[in-house]
């Protein structure tokens, strides 16, 4: 919870008194900073304190199912936690987590600019994803809210006697956070490029920044639409989307997955991104056909929003509609495959080395592939029909969510660790703690494939007898899990006291971000960079060894 | 934890065993995919590792011919994967004619059953096997989902409107009946049993429980008492559409559409009488919106549906 100003005491002695951790060392001078670096640390630390809240939630919830009867907590407060969980590690967690922190950080330093398009704006967007997020935790203080993330009407609306309207509040200020902080990126990314730096000289990074911040600026203010809707039944009951009242309940599902599937991109698009910059790094290549994997990335965006309607194969839309959905949900599946292949083939011929980093990335890909394969399943009208609403879709997300987007963002800030701090940590340690994690996540998400093609429903806090021999599996996975996500933090923040100073590039990686002092210097670059570089300048192996 | 873990759970009819299928081959081609790109990168990670002495010459960065194929492949499995799919989804939306009936009623949390003959049950249906049977649900308060892992069939229960849902089961037996849409505090609670049975067993069991009056026979008392024979009945003097033989009539529509009436229809009829004014008549039906629950609108429409029969409209059936 110290970084910042434990940190800066440390790493005064060498007198680089530039960097960006000594431009001020009161609580204050990071509440307004305007320093994109210094913003993304703000973020850095509140994720991770909802990232915790959220765990203890799904710790709780592991607990209970540990038995197939309801004896640790009732189901009233079942239900409140899974929907803490959800909300918090949706809204609170994983959609600000790659792009609020290291497209804050890295993305400015990577195109050679000295901070963001709008540096106001960007502090405001920080200040108002912590006023959502005090709202949210004001509804959970208050008692919680049983809705489950996705606010089904009616339930959501007229039957549910929870905090719904003070937990809207808190999604719907964090979604305005979201807006601004895309925007911020969209321009940046058009006007601020280093000289010589054009769209296809950009780090893969970069384009996956860009086209989430398109989908964030585009979908975000349809998920405002639909949550004030929902105020507006809820609290001056106008008849929208409960049938008493005239109002057609899928008309809600079609808005909150216009915006929720999308939603998933946003997560993992900036996680592609990530992978895209450490395995070049680690097998000293070129990332295998750059121009191929923008487009797909670019790909990925525009169709993301199409398939929404595969949320509601059963729900009661036309048929035709969901052949529809169908189609298009495996045709998105395209360009991820396309990636995984590309990451693939980055590694031929390469030297490759596995620092933790790496081996996040590693983890990433390998799980994502897994995670892709089974959202085939979901796509097969026939097979979702049977799975859709069980722990298969459980699995199959969070093997994208957990599995993708938290294996890359722990990857991204191993990697750009000494970076942003001017540390090294223990590699081995942080060896260690990615290895946890890929066992830990596996026993935990893989058992719930199995369960939900057995019917297990999600949102059960007691079940049939015969599903327990999965669950207690899946909750011992989550005990190992929640261990390597606790394993980190211990050492990197030993890291900050103890750790070696880090050079500027301990990675001997290409990108403009490496060419800075770590921790930069407040204002990124002494004189503007040369961006004409090709990405991934890796040069061929044997030839250097410098 | 009497059934340990498995792969497949029970299925009791060929919808559920042609859904395995798919599910099987999904299985096999997935873990196909996963296996041989997952070896590869170990593979390379093996071969290519730092310090390994192999020829790392000429390192291509791109390959059109590669990426095209690795593009326009996957993309003729997927399509192959969706018409299989979709083949079989559009299967499960196509009950037979003949099939028998049965309300199904979920509310906040149990499932209310009522056969044709008003033999009702709860958190329970019975029903004969190697017969196609339709369900057609509705739902009081929020959305549920009538879940069946056996049939490897579900569907939400929406409020405000019918949920059609047909099965064939083909195996006697018990089977789990599940909510699969969270519907408040005792979601996990909202569940019952499928008892599939031998037909002759069935209609035993039906006549069983004929302790009240029939469906049709109810919905006839709440037609009489709701005065929908002041403008329905045949001799009344009120413009109103002739009711006997309107489930599965063609109806044109005032705007020039035409629709088949089906449970859904004239149930909006009574409770949103506006929404679809059939041509020719004026737009006086009132809203039984707040008169009629669920339960009373589906005895209604069955005695609607009695009526073309043979019996008259004002007779007693």
């Amino acid at each position: 919870m110290n970084i910042g100003r434990t940190a800066p005491s440390r790493t005064m002695p060498g007198g680089s008194s530039s960097s960006y951790l000594h431009d001020g060392y009161t609580l204050w001078s990071w509440l307004t900073s305007r320093d994109h670096k210094r913003i993304a640390i703000l973020y850095a630390l509140s994720i991770t304190a909802f990232f915790f809240i959220g765990a203890v939630a799904a710790a709780l919830m592991r607990l209970e199912l540990v038995t197939p009867a309801a004896d640790f907590v009732d189901a009233d407060t079942y239900n409140r936690l899974f929907t803490a969980h959800g909300v918090i590690m949706v809204w609170m967690f994983l959609i600000p987590s790659i792009p609020s922190v290291f497209g804050n950080f890295v993305l400015p330093l990577m195109i050679g600019a000295r901070d963001l398009a709008f540096p106001r704006l960007n502090l405001l967007s920080w200040y108002l994803y912590a006023f959502g997020g005090l709202f949210t935790i004001a509804a959970l203080m208050l008692g919680g809210v049983d809705t489950g993330w996705t606010f089904y009407t009616p339930y959501s609306s007229v039957f549910s006697n929870t905090h719904v309207i003070l937990t809207l509040a808190g999604v719907l200020i964090v979604g305005f956070s979201s807006i601004l902080t895309g925007l911020n990126f969209i321009v940046t990314v058009h006007t601020l490029r280093a000289p010589g730096m054009g769209w296809m000289r950009m780090p893969l990074f970069v384009w996956a920044i860009y086209a989430t911040s398109v989908i964030l600026v585009l979908a975000t203010p349809v998920l405002a639409i639909t949550l004030l809707l929902l105020a507006a039944e809820r609290v001056l009951h106008i008849g929208l989307f409960n049938p008493a009242l005239g109002g057609d309940p899928l008309l809600f599902q079609h808005l909150f997955w216009f915006y929720s599937h999308p939603a998933v991109y946003i997560m993992v698009l900036p996680a592609m991104g990530v992978a895209s910059e450490i395995i070049p790094c680690f097998a000293r290549r070129p990332v295998f056909g750059y121009r191929f994997m923008a487009f797909a990335i670019i790909g990925i965006a525009v169709i993301s929003f199409l398939v929404w309607g595969h949320h509601m194969f059963v729900s009661g839309q036309s048929v035709y509609a969901s052949m529809v959905f169908s189609v298009l949900s495996f045709t998105v599946a395209v360009p991820s495959a396309i990636k995984v292949f590309n990451w693939t083939a980055t590694l031929y011929k390469g030297s490759i080395t596995f620092s933790a980093p790496m081996l996040y990335a590693l983890g990433f890909v390998v799980l994502f592939l897994q995670g892709g394969l089974t959202g085939l399943f979901l796509a097969s009208l026939a097979v979702d029909v049977h799975v859709t609403d069980t722990y298969f879709v459980v699995a199959h997300f969070h093997y994208i969510m957990v599995g993708g987007a938290v294996m890359a963002y722990l990857g991204a800030v191993h990697y750009w660790w000494p970076k942003i701090t001017g540390r090294l940590y223990s590699e081995a340690w942080a060896r260690t703690a990615a290895l946890i994690i890929f066992a830990g996540f596996n026993l935990t998400f893989f058992p719930q494939y199995l369960l939900g093609y057995e019917g297990m429903p999600r949102r059960y806090h007691s079940y049939p007898d015969h599903f327990q021999a999965l669950n207690v599996l899946s909750s011992g996975g989550a005990a190992l899990l929640a261990l390597g996500y606790l394993l980190p933090v211990a050492y990197l923040l030993w890291s900050l006291r103890r750790g070696a100073r880090a050079p500027s590039n301990p990675w001997r990686a290409s990108g403009l971000e490496w060419t800075t002092p770590s921790p930069p210097p407040q204002h990124n670059f002494d004189r503007p960079p040369d961006g004409s570089k090709p990405p991934y300048d890796y040069p061929p192996i044997g030839s250097t060894r410098k | 934890m009497n059934q340990g873990i498995t792969l497949l759970p029970p299925a009791a009819s060929a919808a559920a065993r042609s859904t395995d299928r798919l599910y099987l081959f999904l299985v096999g081609f997935s873990s196909l995919m996963a296996l041989a790109i997952v070896a590869v990168m170990v593979w390379f990670c093996y071969r290519y590792r730092k310090g390994s002495r192999v020829d790392r010459s000429n390192a291509p960065t791109h390959g059109r011919g590669l990426e095209a194929a690795w593009t326009i492949a996957p993309f003729l499995v997927f399509m192959y994967l969706f018409a299989w799919a979709a083949h079989d989804y559009s299967r499960q939306f196509q009950a037979p004619g003949d099939a028998l009936r049965v309300f199904v009623l979920a509310k906040q949390w149990m499932w209310k059953a009522e056969h044709s003959n008003g033999r009702r049950e709860i958190n329970e249906l019975h029903v004969p096997i190697n017969t196609p049977i339709k369900l057609v649900l509705a739902s009081q308060d929020v959305i549920h989902s009538f879940f069946v892992p056996a049939l490897r069939n579900k569907r939400d229960v929406v409020p405000g409107r019918y949920t059609v849902m047909w099965f064939q089961a083909d195996r006697t037996g018990e089977y789990m009946l599940l909510c699969a849409e969270y519907c408040g505090t005792n979601h996990a609670e909202m569940k019952g049993r499928i008892i599939a049975m031998e037909p002759q067993d069935y209609a035993r069991w039906l006549d069983g429980g004929a302790d009240h009056p029939g469906l049709a026979e109810r919905g006839y008392a709440i037609f009489r008492r709701n005065g929908c024979m002041g403008c329905h009945a045949a001799a009344s003097s009120v413009h109103a559409p002739e009711l006997s033989g309107l489930l599965g009539r063609r109806v044109h529509l005032a705007d020039g559409s035409v629709v088949v009436a089906d449970e859904t229809y004239v149930r909006d009829s009574m409770v949103e009488p506006q929404k679809a004014i059939v041509a020719g008549y004026d737009a006086i039906m009132p809203s039984f919106k707040d008169q009629l629950d669920e339960e009373e609108i589906m005895a209604v429409i069955e005695y609607i549906r009695s009526l073309d029969t043979g019996r008259l409209m004002g007779e007693r059936p």
